[in-house]
């Protein structure tokens, strides 16, 4: 009997579906004019066809994740999501990696879809209701035990769709084998519909009822965030590297998210919908500039051939706007102010400030370490991306390729440059931005906002911690740009217009270095690979061979570090189930007597077991 | 002109910034039983790179590389406008927060560093990647400091941090924390080291390498800030004092020469420090950062404590 699939099927428009519906448009729409210039060239007519069928049938899907009501309908359209950014994934079959990156894909992306179908099922045992609105209404008949499996089963379900760490793995594979425009709608719109997911069912539908929910959120949120940022630090594949920050920004996210379900259960409603907002805050954010670092990634992509930053350089001169738009998505990412980054990754800190101010003991404790981890993440990914921006725009080029880049044509800097616009934009009208993401929290968490003053400027009224932090982005953009101002024209007023010569660059008086004398990608993060080594674990292969033991012929030296969580998690499981599908073959010898007598032996247990169905 | 006073004070503490270096190095000096540079050298430095009236710069360089020093600057000076100076309230007001200006100073260490890899020199991107790696591991110690802080006062601005004036054991913890955080920050013996011009062993001075005349006056002026940042940060958290009521010329004075008493104890602990040690190796700094990183947090106990 499955009574309520055939009844309500209304669409949710609520805030919070309709916040996401904004952030889908708002990254697709740039993202399908990018696409005009970029598959132009690269691919054959077909292909151009399928590529614009499959981007709108995707966008189609994530908006209808975000607005289905019921229960049965959200999963048909997150199965129809999952299974049309596969072929997305895929779309350049003709690299052999693009399908093993697929394969992880689906399998990961199922593996949440198995944890969510079960949640949803354990929901509709004790509820008798697939709506999502009757769901939430009949909540309190699901008893306690349930109620924590069916958080954890939807944490860690949408969490491999938003990729959370462990279940990061498909993240850094199949984003950067999707053309450009999909790595940057999957990065900046797809994987939050995991974070959709787990405000809609866990927080929304389910309530909050016990802080270990939201610890175990945070915890796992801060692990993505280093983690994340680790491996993007040591990774030379530009794509490669923005995938792995879309974990870790992730991380930052479940945050803010994660604070607010312990603040339902510390009773304090402001701070709940204080700690929401600023999650919500930074998805958005991180949709706009993670986006707009995806397109720069695919644009340099098209021009040079290769996502390899150590054969890149040199690209501020050949292709400025890119490079731009890049810069900009680079400060934006790395917190740095007066973009949007800046703020949201502040108003995060100020969360989890203002969740140590209103817990007791070991409680502190908790705040402060994920403080830490949030301070620790913001400083490396600044490193990263400092890393990522001169390695691929500056000094000289590194590769006869990158020497002969070409700027993108309009239809793809322009989309560029408007996401290079938000990041400003979000970053200087923040307190009526955050006003806005605390009204689509407030009606999420079911608390009034309506008294609430909330914004970056005076959201401690509300929350009880009186002359609170303050910053506003118009007073720093106006401080940075009036002073700079003040210098240049000051000493030009005394001391006359600069005058540059150009000159050879310094390397002790040996004047023959080239590009290959620069500093790598790989030389650049050697620090942190030394630091982080315990989790890391690199190791190095080297191979020479010599002329009669003295003269040396050729040396060759590469380096690499251990995937931990392959190495130590995936690969054993993987190799497990192959074994024991090697033991459960010797069941099908081939001989039909077996079989039949296996038919034989299913009945007679039916029989018996009968009443127990 | 109810910012009057501020601006003022702004505009003495920069056009100052340069005197504090120069006190470092020669009370350094001074207890080495050498003659040293004067003490105005710092601005004698200033004067003669701005005089240079054409500034070489590398083939390979970008417009990134022209504006860096501007951007270094303001962000500097950005940063020490949210910083409470002489009568425990900054420029900026109440918008003075303290996280905030970790993240204003990193802007400028942002486009320092990517100056750095601008001239394709190995030495500019060894640099880079060292100050970026030393500073990532500072800023935690930094930030933990501050929440040790702000725990205090209930509060990451500024004027709730500065308005405290109450010795606490978490504050001082806290202020040693940061003080080997600012050893880093302003590139100082055991992290880095400001004489030298050794290519292979500095840091700060390696993303500097390619730059000269109005540039590099411009540079340099901006770290004499930043430095200056750091420690009037820390003078007022080490050494607390209530902020003065009430207000006239006397007082500001009065207050003028009590941060500059602060400035001055601060210099001379930081002079000791740099000429009884040696430089370490870049991956003992980590350890130090990592020391500093245990100091803020035994801080933030303590101040969760209530101590």
């Amino acid at each position: 009997m499955i009574p309520s699939i055939t009844g309500n099927f209304a669409f949710l428009s609520d805030p919070l579906s309709l916040f996401f519906v904004f952030v889908i448009f708002l990254i697709s729409a740039p993202a399908a004019i990018y696409s005009a210039g970029y598959l132009k060239g690269d691919y054959s007519g077909g292909k151009i066809k399928l590529a614009w069928l499959l981007l709108a049938l995707f966008v189609l899907s994530m908006l209808a994740v975000v607005s289905a009501s019921n229960l049965v309908l959200f999963l048909i359209f997150w199965e129809l999501m999952s299974l049309i950014s596969y072929f997305l994934v895929i779309f350049d079959s003709g690299h052999k990696k693009s399908i093993q990156a697929g394969t992880v894909y689906i399998v990961m992306t199922h593996f949440g879809t198995a944890l969510i179908t079960a949640a949803f099922l354990i929901m509709y045992r004790y509820t008798h209701s697939f709506d999502v609105l009757a769901v939430k209404e009949a909540a309190y008949l699901i008893p306690d035990s349930a109620k924590g499996a069916v958080f954890l089963l939807l944490f860690f379900g949408f969490g491999a769709k938003a990729g959370i760490v462990p279940l990061h793995i498909w993240l850094p594979m199949a984003h950067p084998q999707a053309p450009s425009h999909i790595s940057s709608i999957m990065s900046g719109v797809m994987i939050k519909l995991g974070i959709y997911g787990i405000i809609r069912f866990a927080v929304f539908t389910m309530g909050i009822s016990h802080l270990w929910q939201g610890e175990i959120v945070m915890i796992l949120a801060a692990v993505s965030c280093l983690v994340g940022v680790i491996y993007a630090l040591m990774e030379h594949d530009i794509k490669k590297l923005l995938a792995f920050h879309s974990v870790e920004n992730i991380g930052i996210i479940l945050l803010g998210v994660g604070g607010s379900m312990m603040f339902l259960v510390m009773n304090q409603p402001a701070l709940a919908v204080f700690s929401m907002a600023a999650g919500l805050y930074h998805l958005v954010n991180h949709a706009i500039f993670k986006g707009l670092l995806f397109l720069g990634a695919g644009s340099v992509y098209k021009a040079t051939g290769t996502r390899d930053m150590e054969k890149m350089g040199g690209l501020i001169k050949l292709m400025p706007q890119t490079a731009f738009a890049f810069l900009a998505g680079s400060m934006a990412i790395s917190a740095l102010p007066p973009l949007n980054g800046f703020i949201s990754e502040w108003l995060t800190f100020q969360a989890i400030f203002a969740g140590a101010l209103k817990s007791a003991g070991n409680g502190v404790m908790f705040w402060i370490t994920a403080a830490s981890a949030l301070a620790l993440t913001s400083g490396l990914a600044a490193a990263c991306f400092v890393k990522a921006f001169s390695v691929t725009f500056l000094a000289a080029p590194r590769s006869e390729k990158a020497s002969e880049a070409k700027e993108s044509p309009f239809s793809m800097t322009a989309p560029m440059l408007f996401l290079a616009g938000l990041t400003l934009f979000f970053g200087l009208f923040s307190p009526q931005i955050l006003r806005v993401m605390a009204q689509v929290a407030g009606a999420t968490l079911g608390i009034d906002t309506q008294n609430m003053k909330f914004s970056v400027l005076n959201y401690g009224v509300t929350s009880g911690l009186e002359n609170a932090g303050a910053v506003s982005g118009w007073l720093v953009l106006a401080a940075l740009v009036l002073l700079g101002l003040a210098a240049f024209f000051g000493l030009r007023i005394f001391y006359g217009k600069q005058r540059f010569t150009a000159g050879r660059t310094w390397g002790c008086g040996y004047y023959a270095s080239d590009s290959r004398s620069e500093y790598t990608a790989t030389a650049f993060s050697k620090p942190f690979r030394i630091f982080f080594s315990f989790f890391l674990m690199p190791y190095r292969k080297t191979e020479k061979a010599t002329h009669g033991g003295y003269h040396l012929k050729y040396f060759k030296y590469e380096t690499h570090t251990t995937p931990f969580f392959r190495t130590f998690f995936y690969e054993p499981a993987v190799a497990a189930s192959f074994r024991l599908a090697k033991k459960v073959r010797r069941m099908q010898p081939g001989s039909i007597h077996l079989y039949l007598s296996y038919i034989f032996a299913v009945i007679i247990l039916l029989l018996v077991f009968r009443g127990k169905f | 002109m109810e910012h009057g006073p501020a601006i003022i004070q702004i505009l003495l503490i920069i056009a100052a910034a340069p005197l504090f270096g120069g006190l470092i190095t020669k009370i350094k000096n001074i207890v080495r039983l050498r003659r040293g540079a004067p003490v105005l050298q710092p601005y004698w430095n200033f004067f003669k790179l701005l005089g240079k009236s054409d500034e070489v710069i590398s083939q390979h360089a970008s417009w990134l590389f022209k504006a860096a020093p501007y951007v270094v600057i303001s962000s500097s000076a950005a940063a020490l406008l949210l910083v409470p100076l002489f009568g425990g309230f900054a420029a900026a007001g109440g918008m003075g927060d303290i996280v905030a200006v970790l993240f204003i100073l990193a802007l400028g260490r942002f486009f320092m560093a990517l100056a750095g890899m601008d001239a394709a020199s190995a030495f500019g991107g060894m640099g880079s990647s060292r100050e970026m790696f030393i500073s990532s591991l500072a800023e935690t110690a930094a930030l933990v400091s501050f929440f040790a802080l702000a725990l205090n006062s209930g509060s990451t601005s500024f004027a709730a941090i500065a308005g405290d004036g109450v010795f606490r054991a978490s504050s001082f913890t806290a202020g040693f924390a940061l003080f080997l955080v600012a050893i880093a920050e302003t590139s100082r013996i055991p992290v880095d080291n400001q004489e030298t011009h050794l290519e292979l062993t500095m840091v700060h001075e390696a993303m500097a390498l390619e730059y000269s005349g109005r540039s590099l006056a411009i540079i340099e002026y901006a770290s004499h800030i930043r430095q200056l940042v750091w420690f009037s940060l820390i003078a007022g958290i080490i050494f607390p004092l209530p902020p003065p009521s009430g207000c006239g010329a006397a007082l500001a004075a009065a207050s003028a020469a009590v941060f500059a008493l602060k400035l001055l104890a601060l210099a001379v602990i930081m002079a000791f420090t740099e000429i009884s040690l040696a430089k370490m190796r870049l991956f003992r700094v980590a350890d130090l950062l990592m020391f500093a990183f245990v100091a803020a947090l035994a801080s933030a106990v303590l101040a969760a404590g209530g101590y």
